[in-house]
């Protein structure tokens, strides 16, 4: 259930992209959309009454690796956000100087390369 | 109209406020950096904290208010000396015997686990990104505040008969 | 072996300490890089017979990442550095009339950083790191000149690209999910133990459109006319000669070869993109008046000509699309590389506008030729031998329709080439105002460069230098199935 959740995020992100037309909200459903991918990534690594994969100096590693949900995925999402941070800022500075050079925001006026 | 030091920005409680408080942003942040071996954390998440410190400062007092703690060549300059301090970490892992890129080659004995000088050179990583990325966001956001700034002042100047 | 690490490392140190040394005096900046890129494009030739696994970290292969360095990242780690090389050698004097040229190059060396990288990725998430630092890198110097069509054309990519890398991250956790390991050589192993179960289904679905995209093959091509006319000459020729084949097109053959395993309906699919995309791409081509717009199309064009060979699935298919790879690489570099000599001669790209440059630019008019008939397919340039193999492997395996229609797209191909040529080189000059006697000295340099590559890749195929190059590539790697069987 909550899998098909995090999925429905990635497709109302995915709407936005489609159908918006200020640049801005544009890059907003990107964002969106990258969070649900990230909660998505999160979930695969869950495991039933698991605890957090941070090593105790008293439990057993053998213990611990049969009661900690999987940490390999939640490296990937940490790298993931970080490269998400990166497109954002770039993203938003090209908005930025788009304003300045075009006057709107809106991505149907942006429109001089075509054919 | 001169921006005046005591005018810029918000009101003087918020701008008092953000003065006491960035000690303790600061302090956490590099708390999560050093121990990012230890408890979650890490260079990436310590270096987004230490940025807000400054950035709580900018918005609170203005541009200026901002760049003064922490001027843009030295953010700039702490920027590549963070990655090259992590790059140089990784290099050295190549010269050490039978090494490979990214080898930790200062492990210590097995009983000094959990503590903040185990993990080699994990932690030395963590400081050299905290600060790269501590500085990237904070000349990402003081860059795109001054655009900002720069388009109302030059609206207001039109306006301006 | 210890030298598979100088491709990545070596660039990414670069990008940095140029930031840092540079900056007061910009003359540092260029003979750095180009040392750099010198340094590399020595390295890949010379790791053509050493392959082998390097594990980052000293940490062995289920708990680290590896790099593998095989026959075909080799054949594309030569080809994505010496397209490098001419292209840095080519902006020392183009970038001049841009601002702040260390920044182009910090960014320059992370997009060869990231390329090589994503070719010499042993698992699948450091290909998506890689991969996205090539692509930021690259959305970052389509708009580096700021003016208006360069800023629009950066939005439009920069969205779309990440459409299409969080596709791939999709995909990557359903392939997670099922097989419960990142390294490629242990996912095939879980692959050809379980077979395509639905996820994995699906997973490959959002990796052919996430790819796709990068490699800019119909429907998923809208990014690219916009892009790569728009971005500054040197970028253009590294976009167009190496970012769509190094990301896009190595990527999927990787997958499907050697990953998930060669089936019939993948690769019909990649069949019919490649065809699509031929078409397409040069029909679309032939109305253009921009003479970088007009090359943009026609990558998209030869793209398709490399999938469709690639889709055939059989040894002399794959020998052709490599070949036609590496072709490609270098003589449309050579064509964006003379595109921008012109442009910033005469201050314009149109063809109505433009006439008799063979006389002011003789460089430029030279090697454009030789670029031309090579990407038209003229024998016994290099492009008529890559397309002649991949039509004969299309008739051997029994495809006649595509081959049919891939010898049609050559003469479209043929037909605006030399619309090209005639417009821009050698009609009669008209009243255009060239400031310059003669090109610049590197940029002529990179120009002739680029030039001897494809006559010397015209010999590749006729001599016995074929083997560790090409068919190593084809039959040890991909025709040899999924890594560790």
């Amino acid at each position: 259930m909550i899998y098909s959740l995090s999925l429905l995020l990635i497709l109302v992100g995915l709407y936005g992209v489609i159908v918006s037309r200020n640049t801005l909200k544009i890059v907003i459903s990107l964002v969106i959309m990258e969070h649900g991918v990230h909660l998505l990534l999160i979930l695969v690594g869950y495991r039933a009454g698991g605890q957090p994969p941070i090593v105790d100096p008293e439990t057993a590693m053998a213990v611990f690796a049969g009661q900690a949900v999987d940490p390999l995925p939640q490296a990937l999402v940490l790298t993931s956000i970080v490269i998400g941070l990166g497109v954002l800022a770039l993203l938003v500075a090209l908005c930025v100087r788009l304003y300045e050079r075009y006057g709107t925001f809106d991505v149907t006026e942006i429109r001089r390369l075509r054919g | 109209m001169k921006a005046d030091r005591h005018t810029e920005g918000m009101g003087i409680i918020v701008k008092t406020v953000a003065r006491w408080l960035k000690g303790f942003i600061l302090l956490y942040g590099i708390y999560l950096v050093l121990y990012g071996h230890i408890t979650p954390g890490g260079g990436f998440a310590g270096g987004v904290v230490i940025s807000c410190a400054f950035i709580l400062l900018t918005l609170a007092g203005g541009e200026n208010h901002g760049l003064r703690f922490f001027p843009k060549t030295a953010s700039s300059t702490l920027d590549s000396m963070g990655l090259l301090l992590f790059l140089a970490i990784a290099w050295l892992g190549t010269w050490w015997l039978g090494g490979a890129f990214f080898k930790n080659v200062i492990s210590t004995p097995e009983q000094a686990y959990f503590t903040l000088f185990s993990g080699g050179t994990i932690p030395l990583s963590n400081i050299g990104l905290g600060l790269k990325v501590a500085s990237s966001l904070f000349l990402v956001f003081t860059v795109l505040a001054a655009f900002r700034l720069a388009m109302d002042a030059a609206d207001k100047d039109e306006d301006e008969p | 072996m210890t030298m598979i690490i100088l491709f990545i490392a070596l660039p990414l140190t670069m990008a940095v300490v140029i930031q840092v040394l540079a900056h007061q005096r910009p003359v540092l900046s260029d003979w750095l890089t180009n040392a750099t890129l010198l340094t590399l494009a020595i390295i890949s030739f010379y790791s053509v017979g050493r392959y082998g696994l390097y594990h980052i970290g000293g940490w062995t292969t289920p708990i680290g990442i590896d790099l593998r360095l095989d026959p075909l990242s080799s054949l594309l780690l030569i080809v994505i550095n010496v397209v490098s090389l001419a292209a840095g050698l080519y902006s020392v004097e183009y970038m001049r009339s841009y601002t702040s040229k260390t920044h182009f190059y910090g960014l320059f060396l992370l997009l060869v950083t990231g390329m090589n990288g994503v070719v010499l990725a042993g698992d699948l998430f450091n290909l998506y790191v890689f991969l996205e630092i090539a692509a930021i890198a690259s959305y970052a110097l389509v708009a580096f000149g700021c003016a208006h069509e360069e800023l629009e054309a950066s939005f439009k990519y920069a969205v779309l690209g990440t459409v299409s890398s969080t596709f791939i991250l999709i995909g990557i956790t359903f392939v997670y999910a099922v097989t419960g390991t990142l390294n490629m050589a242990q996912i095939a192993a879980r692959i050809s133990d379980i077979g395509m179960t639905p996820p994995l289904v699906l997973a490959f679905g959002l990796f052919i459109c996430g790819f796709s995209l990068k490699a800019a093959l119909v429907p998923f091509h809208a990014w690219l006319p916009d892009a790569h006319p728009s971005a500054p000459a040197p970028v253009s020729a590294m976009l167009s000669g190496v970012l769509i084949k190094a990301i896009g097109i190595y990527v999927l053959a990787r997958l499907i070869f050697n990953v998930f395993g060669v089936g019939q309906g993948e690769l019909a699919v990649l069949r019919w993109l490649g065809v699509i995309s031929m078409v397409a791409g040069a029909l679309l081509a032939a109305g253009q008046t921009d003479i970088k717009r007009l090359f943009a199309y026609s990558s998209i064009s030869q793209v398709g000509y490399i999938a469709l060979g690639l889709g055939l699935g059989t040894p002399l298919g794959l020998v052709g699309a490599l070949y036609h790879l590496a072709n490609h690489a270098v003589f449309k570099s050579l064509l964006f590389l003379n595109a921008g000599a012109v442009e910033q001669a005469t201050g314009t790209r149109d063809l109505d506008k433009l006439g008799g440059l063979n006389r002011t630019l003789p460089v430029t008019g030279a090697t454009s030729l030789i670029g031309s008939m090579s990407i038209a397919g003229i024998p016994p340039f290099n492009g008529f031998w890559s397309k002649l193999i991949i039509i004969l492997a299309a008739v051997e395996a029994g495809f006649m329709g595509f081959a049919t229609v891939a010898v049609a797209i050559s003469i479209v191909t043929l037909v605006y080439q030399l619309k090209v040529q005639r417009h821009a080189f050698f009609a009669a000059p008209k009243d255009l105002l060239t400031t310059w006697r003669q090109e610049p000295r590197l940029m002529s340099l990179a120009m002739v460069v680029l030039a001897f590559g494809c006559i010397a890749l015209s010999f590749l195929v006729v001599t016995g230098l074929r083997t560790p190059f090409l068919i190593n590539a084809a039959q040890e790697t991909l025709m040899r199935g999924v890594f560790g069987l």
